[in-house]
C-alpha cells in the first residue's frame, strides 16, 4: 500500500503498533496459561487434564509474541512508516462509529429500523446524497431483508417496538 | 489390478452423484449459488469465506446435499467474481486475484478487457476442472487409506496442516504462530467436552458457549475488509467490458498456446490447495513461474495474456482442491473450506474418511456438482459480466452500510444472540489491525474451526501412550507425517540459512524472496 503521495500526519507508527499488538498477544498468552494452570495442566487420574493442551497453546503464543516484540524493539525500521495516518483514521472511524451505534440501536429498536437509520445516516453523512436517493435504498434494503428472513426463510431477527406495533 | 478397480468404482459413484443432481431443485440452487457467489466475490467486504458464513444459517432447513451444492457453488462463484474486479477495476476482490491484476488490468486499459476476462474465466475453469478430476480419483483412495488412521495419525495430519502455514506463509513465522495460537485459545473457551471443566470463561455466562468461528469469519473478513477499503478512500473507476461471442471465440482460439502455463498453474494450485498453502500463494507462485519460463518475459506486467492464465488456473485449482483434505480427512485447506466444514458439522455430518462410507450420496452428489457448478459458473460469468461491473459502480458510501447490515444479520442468525453482533464488530477491528500488521487470518480461522478436533485427537493419542510423545514416531506413517510437519515448521529457519549461504556465494547479490 502506497500512501506516500498524500500529505498527512501519522497517528501512530508501525513500530509502536507492532509492539502494542505483540504485547497484547503476550498478555492473552499469560491469561491462557494462568487459566490452564487453574484447571490443571498436568496428568489427572483419567488422562490429560483440561488445561493440558491450552497450556502449550499459551506457551507457544507467549514465546512467539515475545519474539515479535523483541524484533520490533531492536529494529527501528518501522518507525518512519505510519500504521495509520490522520485522514485514514478519520475515514475508518467514519464507518466504525456509526456501525457501533447501529449495533447498540439494534438492541432497542430491532435490526430493521436500526438498519434504516444507519443506512440513511451514512449515505447522508459520508455520501452527501439527496433525500430522493437515500430513501429508496434505506427503506428497500431492510424491507427486502424483512421479507427474506421473517417471511421466506422464517428466521426471526431482532425486532423492536415498531414491528410489535404492526403485529410481528 | 486393484488400482484400476478403484478408478472404476470412483466413476460408478460419480455417475450416481450426477443422478443426485437430476433433481431440478438442486440445479436451481446451483445457479442461485453461482450468481450469489459472483456477487459476493465482486463486492468489497463480502468474500467466499464470510459470504458462505452469512448464508449458512439459511440452509439449515434444506437437505444437506442441496445445501452443500448451493454453498460450494457460492464458493466457485466467488472465485470467478474475484477476476472481474481485478481486471476491470484493478482491485482484487479476493486476495488470490491480486496476481491477476498484474496483467489483467493493463489488458483492460488497452481496451482488451473482454479478452482478459475470457482468458481469466476460461483458465479458472481449466484449473478447477483439473482439481475436480484429482478429487474424483484421489479422494476415495485417501479416504480408504485414512480409515485406518488412529488418533495419533489424525493429530499428525492436523499438525502438518498447521505447520504448513508457518513454512509456506509469506508472513513472519512468529506472527503466523501467534495468530494460529489465538485461534486455538479461542476454540478452547467454554465447556471442555471431556472433563466438563469450564475454561477461560471467567465466570461469564455469555462465554459458556465459546467463540463461534462463523462470527469470527464474518467479523475478520467482512467488517475488517470494509474498514480497510474505507481507509484506502476507494473510488471505483473501472473499465467497461463488452464480452460477445466473437471476443470469446477469438480468445478461446488463442488460449491453447498457453497449455504449458495452464498445466503448470494447475499442478502448483492443486499442490498448494491440498497442503494448505492456499490459493493466494499458489497464484503468485504460478505467475512467477510463468514469467520465468515465458518467451514474452519482458511483456509481463504490460498486459500479457499468459500472465492472466497463470494465476487464475492456480488460484482456482487451489481453491477447489482445498476441498479434498476437507472431505477425506476433515481438514480444510482454506478458510472457505473451513466454513463449509463447519456447515457439515452443523448438519450432523462428520467430515473424514467415514463420510465416504456412510454418506455416499452426499459426497458424490457434491463432487458431481463441482463439475456442473464450474460449467454453470463459466456460463454465468461470461454472460453477466456487464451486470456485475455495473454493481461495482455503485459508490462505496451506499455499499458499505448495506454490507455492514448484512454482516450483522448473518452474525445474529448463527445463534440468535445479540452479543454475537457486538463480537463481530470486535473481530472486525481485530481483522483490520491484523491485516495492516500482516498477521495472517487463515491460520486463525482454521485453528478456531479445528481446535476442538485437534485437541481431542491429541488427548486420545496421549491417553493411548500414557503421555509419551514417542507415539508420534511409533510407526513409519505417523512418524513421516510428523517429521514432515516439523520440517515445515522450521522451514523459515532452513531457508534463511540457505539464503545467507547463497548470497555469500553470489557475492552479495540481492535475492528476491518469492512471495
Amino acid at each position: 500500500m502506497e500512501h506516500g503521495t498524500q500529505n498527512s500526519d501519522p497517528v501512530v507508527s508501525n513500530r509502536t503498533m507492532e509492539i502494542v499488538v505483540a504485547g497484547l498477544f503476550a498478555l492473552v498468552a499469560l491469561v491462557v496459561m494462568a487459566d490452564s494452570i487453574r484447571v490443571g495442566n498436568g496428568w489427572g487420574s483419567d488422562g490429560p487434564k483440561a488445561g493440558y493442551f491450552p497450556f502449550y497453546v499459551g506457551l507457544i503464543m507467549l514465546v512467539s509474541s515475545l519474539a515479535t516484540l523483541a524484533v520490533n524493539i531492536w529494529r527501528h525500521s518501522g518507525e518512519r512508516t505510519a500504521f495509520v495516518e490522520k485522514h485514514q483514521l478519520a475515514l475508518v472511524l467514519k464507518v466504525l462509529v456509526p456501525s457501533a451505534v447501529f449495533v447498540i440501536l439494534t438492541a432497542f429498536l430491532g435490526i430493521y429500523l436500526s438498519a434504516v437509520l444507519f443506512i440513511a445516516f451514512f449515505m447522508h453523512w459520508v455520501g452527501k446524497y439527496p433525500l430522493k436517493t437515500i430513501l429508496p435504498v434505506a427503506i428497500l434494503v431492510p424491507a427486502g431483508l424483512f421479507v427474506m428472513f421473517e417471511i421466506w426463510f422464517l428466521v426471526p431477527l431482532p425486532k423492536g417496538p415498531v414491528e410489535t406495533m404492526f403485529g410481528f | 489390478m486393484p488400482e484400476r478397480e478403484g478408478n472404476l468404482e470412483a466413476l460408478g459413484s460419480l455417475i450416481q452423484g450426477f443422478g443426485v443432481l437430476a433433481d431440478p431443485m438442486n440445479i436451481a440452487y446451483m445457479f442461485i449459488g453461482i450468481t450469489l457467489g459472483v456477487l459476493i466475490g465482486v463486492l468489497p467486504g463480502l468474500g467466499g469465506a464470510n459470504g458462505v458464513a452469512i448464508l449458512l444459517p439459511l440452509t439449515f432447513s434444506m437437505s444437506p446435499t442441496s445445501a452443500i451444492i448451493m454453498l460450494s457453488c457460492i464458493y466457485w462463484g466467488a472465485l470467478f467474481g474475484g477476476a472481474i474486479t481485478s481486471v476491470l477495476f484493478n482491485i482484487p476482490g479476493e486476495p488470490w486475484s491480486v496476481a491477476t491484476t498484474f496483467d489483467g488490468h493493463p489488458m483492460a486499459q488497452k481496451g482488451h478487457a473482454g479478452e482478459a476476462l475470457t482468458a481469466a474465466f476460461t483458465s479458472s475453469f481449466f484449473g478447477a476442472f483439473v482439481a475436480v478430476l484429482l478429487i474424483t480419483f484421489l479422494a476415495p483412495v485417501i479416504a480408504g487409506f485414512a480409515l485406518r488412521f488412529g488418533p495419533a495419525e489424525f493429530f499428525a495430519v492436523q499438525l502438518l496442516t498447521f505447520c504448513s502455514f508457518v513454512g509456506m506463509g509469506s508472513e513472519s513465522p512468529f506472527k503466523v504462530l501467534c495468530a494460529m495460537m489465538l485461534g486455538f485459545a479461542l476454540a478452547a473457551v467454554g465447556l471442555d467436552s471431556v472433563t466438563g471443566e469450564l475454561r477461560m470463561t471467567f465466570g461469564s455466562v455469555e462465554l459458556l458457549r465459546g467463540f463461534d468461528f462463523l462470527i469470527a469469519v464474518i467479523g475478520l473478513f467482512g467488517i475488517g475488509e470494509i474498514l480497510l477499503t474505507m481507509e484506502e478512500g476507494l473510488a471505483f473507476k473501472g473499465k467497461s467490458a463488452k464480452i460477445n461471442a466473437k471476443v470469446v471465440w477469438e480468445t478461446w482460439k488463442s488460449l491453447p498456446r498457453y497449455w504449458m502455463t495452464a498445466i503448470r498453474g494447475s499442478i502448483v494450485g492443486c499442490w498448494m490447495g491440498i497442503t494448505p498453502g492456499g490459493a493466494t500463494p499458489a497464484s503468485f507462485m504460478s505467475y512467477g513461474l510463468a514469467k520465468r519460463f515465458s518467451k514474452n518475459r519482458q511483456n509481463f506486467g504490460n498486459g500479457e495474456m499468459e500472465g492472466v492464465v497463470a494465476p487464475e488456473t492456480a488460484a482456482h485449482a487451489a481453491g477447489t482442491s482445498a476441498l479434498l483434505p476437507m472431505l477425506t480427512l476433515g481438514i480444510p485447506g482454506s478458510p472457505t473450506a473451513a466454513v463449509l466444514l463447519g456447515g457439515l458439522l452443523i448438519w450432523g455430518l462428520q467430515p473424514g474418511p467415514l463420510l465416504f462410507v456412510e454418506q455416499k450420496e452426499f459426497v458424490w452428489g457434491l463432487i458431481a456438482s463441482m463439475y456442473l457448478g464450474n460449467i454453470a459458473g463459466l456460463i454465468v460469468v461470461l454472460t453477466t459480466v456487464p451486470v456485475f461491473a455495473s454493481i461495482l459502480r455503485i459508490p462505496f458510501s451506499i455499499i458499505a452500510p448495506v454490507i455492514v447490515v448484512i454482516c450483522a444479520v448473518g452474525a445474529y442468525t448463527v445463534h440468535n444472540a445479540f452479543l454475537d453482533i457486538v463480537m463481530m464488530l470486535v473481530f472486525g477491528v481485530v481483522g483490520y489491525v491484523f491485516k495492516k500488521l500482516s498477521y495472517p487470518l487463515a491460520p486463525l480461522v482454521l485453528a478456531l474451526v479445528l481446535g476442538d478436533m485437534a485437541e481431542s485427537s491429541f488427548r486420545q493419542a496421549m491417553l493411548v501412550s500414557q503421555g509419551d510423545l514417542a507415539i508420534f514416531w511409533s510407526n513409519p506413517l505417523v512418524g513421516s507425517i510428523v517429521t514432515l510437519a516439523l520440517v515445515m515448521l522450521f522451514w523459515p529457519v532452513f531457508s534463511a540459512l540457505l539464503r545467507k549461504r547463497q548470497s555469500r556465494q553470489d557475492g552479495g547479490t540481492q535475492v528476491i524472496p518469492v512471495k
